[in-house]
């Protein structure tokens, strides 16, 4: 939509907006519609001067200016909004649908009787053609959220993938999170005096605690518009070749290249949190990747399947 | 636009609302004010003509529902107006906590696609006289994503046209193009899909959004077929689910070690040599490959195929990564003074 398809359709709202609200101080809608002050003074301007003139005194839209209150005493017609297009209706029901189905969510009655009323109000464009189901564990977000409502900490044990081991720490909630298939608590974590992403499906068990959440006032939540985690230079690149039957991780993982080879193989580079996350990711693929750097990891990698083959050797079954 | 055109637009559409009668455009001319020409003059009257046309076809854009008709028997000229029951948004009441479910569903889309398209649809529901709260919170923030084939794909859908698309798995070297008649799309667990019967297949299949390679095009005449009434997230379920973990196997874990692994157990029974973790899979060659990415943390005890399949994985892995030192050497180092980066 263009600027000036913008403006009609902002100057069509208009009207029955104000009609709505007699007497709205001129900045309180500015602030409501997102425009500015001066914006809005300039559309009530033009609109002053819609209208059919020349059937009678009423003809024009009219309102009442008084001092920085405007209410609208003809309305020339224009007084309902016009119906919600199809990508309005499809933005707002599917939208609404994901709420009803996050795990955990408050107020779920709420949302499923506003959705039912916007796709009556939406008519024959009410029923986007999008199924929805989010994954989670409702009980353990409900009672996440129950903790983030009531500004409480929460002692989490959770599991750490990139060490491969369960720790207990106390931390202060900030937000639950659903993004994509996980869920996440965003936290002060006490232990690395820092804010932290927890996955929901890494909480082993959680106590919410008499003591209440503080935060410090500098925590800022992650910004995620661009995805969740930034590889940052500090962690160790690794470079792996990877056969067709391992390409996924391409999808799986944030990847800082991938460049096919001849023949089946992609050469892939990402960034490891940690070298030992990397060799069992590695160990974990088996045949189909082969570690081509750094020269820390093809060893250790080599290493550690020599040492776990070993112990089958030691014990051959008779 | 101009000043001058949208209020030109603005009264071609109060002018349109307050008619019964379809007006032809002479009539419409003569009565909204930015139209005066002189119809006697051919260049005039062309241009009159052009900016009408280019008028309409704003209106249209906007959603505005443009009625054609002739005024009556006796006229053969089109005629314009716009329905009122069309061009309204019916009456809606939202009480507060479902006004701020809408704010808050509106703000889903904040970093994709429809954020425009949910911004002026709340515009709209302010305009109705609902006032919404932009700072209410669920205690749950659902962060959307949505992959640049969604809207084609659902304008499809109700169009009920075909599609063709570019389509690439990670284990093709290159995108094949598909034909599908698309029934609906799914976010099943967080990834988009598109369910649908596939022309060239002439079977169902599902498609991930974001293996979609460039363009959706259209392709077919709308109307062409009617999507069958099936539950399009079971049919993602059924392609994509886990399956079924019935076997068990046990594996005998290193004190202290492969919590991953132990995350995971149906049962722990400790013992002298270490702690034997049963666990339920329900393929063995998948069970071996992420037991093997605890190395030498563990030792497959039984069953025979899935310690069968570790060893084999293992001698693989370790022939695809030679050692520094002498096979033997790196053995015992490893088993003895190696493990420095685990503790």
């Amino acid at each position: 939509m263009s600027g000036s398809t913008d403006r009609l359709s902002r100057l069509l709202n208009l009207v029955p907006y104000l009609l709505a609200r007699p007497g709205i101080a001129v900045a309180e809608a500015a602030a409501d519609l997102g425009v500015t002050e001066r914006q809005l003074r300039d559309d009530l301007e033009l609109l002053w001067v819609c209208g059919l003139p020349g059937y009678g005194p009423g003809d024009l839209i009219d309102m009442a200016l008084d001092g920085d209150r405007v209410t609208i005493t003809y309305d020339a017609g224009i007084d309902r909004p016009l119906r919600l297009t199809r990508d309005e209706a499809l933005a707002l029901v599917v939208a609404l649908r994901l709420l009803a189905e996050t795990p955990g969510v408050g107020h779920r009655d709420a949302i499923e009787r506003a959705l039912a009323k916007i796709e009556s109000a939406a008519g024959e464009e009410a029923s986007p053609p999008v199924a929805v189901r989010l994954p989670g564990n409702r009980d353990r977000l409900a009672g996440l959220r129950g903790a983030v409502e009531r500004a409480h900490a929460v002692r989490l044990t959770y599991y750490t993938a990139a060490r491969d081991e369960t720790t207990d720490r106390v931390v202060d909630p900030m937000r639950v999170l659903v993004v994509g298939d996980r869920a996440y608590l965003e936290a002060w974590c006490r232990r690395a005096e820092a804010v932290r992403l927890f996955r929901v499906d890494r909480i082993d068990a959680f106590d919410e605690l008499d003591e209440p959440a503080a935060p410090p006032p500098d925590a800022q939540p992650t910004d995620v518009s661009e995805g969740l985690f930034h590889a940052t230079p500090d962690q160790p690149l690794v470079t792996l070749r990877v056969s067709r039957g391992a390409r996924w991780i391409t999808e799986y993982y944030p990847c800082e290249e991938v460049r096919a080879e001849p023949g089946q193989h992609w050469l892939v580079s990402l960034r490891a949190s940690d070298l030992s996350w990397a060799r069992r990711l590695v160990l974990g693929l088996g045949p189909e990747v082969t570690v081509v750097g750094p020269p820390e990891l093809i060893e250790a990698v080599g290493a550690e399947a020599r040492t776990a083959l070993s112990a089958y050797e030691e014990q051959v079954p008779c | 636009m101009s000043r001058s055109r949208t209020e030109r637009l603005v009264n071609l559409v109060i002018c349109l609302l307050s008619t019964r009668r379809f007006l032809t455009a002479a009539q419409i001319a003569a009565t909204v004010p930015g139209y005066e020409h002189d119809p006697r003059d051919p260049r005039d009257h062309e241009a009159f003509q052009r900016k009408f046309e280019r008028d309409k076809a704003e209106l249209r854009d906007l959603g505005v529902p443009l009625e054609i008709g002739t005024a009556s028997i006796f006229d053969s000229e089109p005629g314009y107006r716009i329905a009122r029951g069309e061009y309204a948004l019916p009456d809606i009441h939202l009480e507060p906590d479902e006004a701020a479910a809408v704010g808050i569903a509106a703000r889903t889309w904040q970093h994709a696609g429809l954020a425009a398209a949910a911004s002026s649809a709340l515009t709209k529901l302010r305009a109705a006289g609902i006032d919404v709260d932009p700072h209410a919170t669920l205690g749950v923030e659902p962060v959307v994503r949505v992959d640049p084939a969604f809207e084609p794909l659902t304008g499809a859908v109700r169009d009920r046209q075909a599609v063709t698309f570019d389509y690439r798995t990670p284990e093709d070297d290159q995108p094949k193009t598909r034909k599908l008649q698309p029934w609906g799309v799914v976010c099943w667990r967080g990834r988009w899909y598109v369910v649908g019967h596939d022309l060239g297949r002439d079977a169902p299949r599902c498609f991930r959004l974001s293996r979609v390679v460039g363009a959706v095009r259209r392709a077919g005449s709308p109307g062409a077929y009617e999507p069958p009434e099936v539950d399009l997230i079971s049919y993602v379920a059924r392609w994509s689910g886990p399956p079924e973990r019935t076997r068990e196997a046990t594996v005998l874990v290193r004190k202290g070690r492969a919590t991953g692994i132990r995350r995971y157990a149906d049962r722990v029974v400790a013992g002298e040599d270490g702690d034997r973790v049963v666990l339920k899979y329900a393929d063995a060659e998948r069970l071996a490959g992420w037991l093997v990415g605890y190395g030498a943390d563990l030792v497959v005890e039984d069953p025979p195929e899935v310690r069968d399949f570790v060893v084999k994985r293992l001698h693989e892995i370790a022939a695809a990564h030679p050692g520094a030192a002498a096979p033997g050497d790196r053995v015992i180092a490893a088993a003895h003074g190696g493990r420095s980066d685990r503790s």
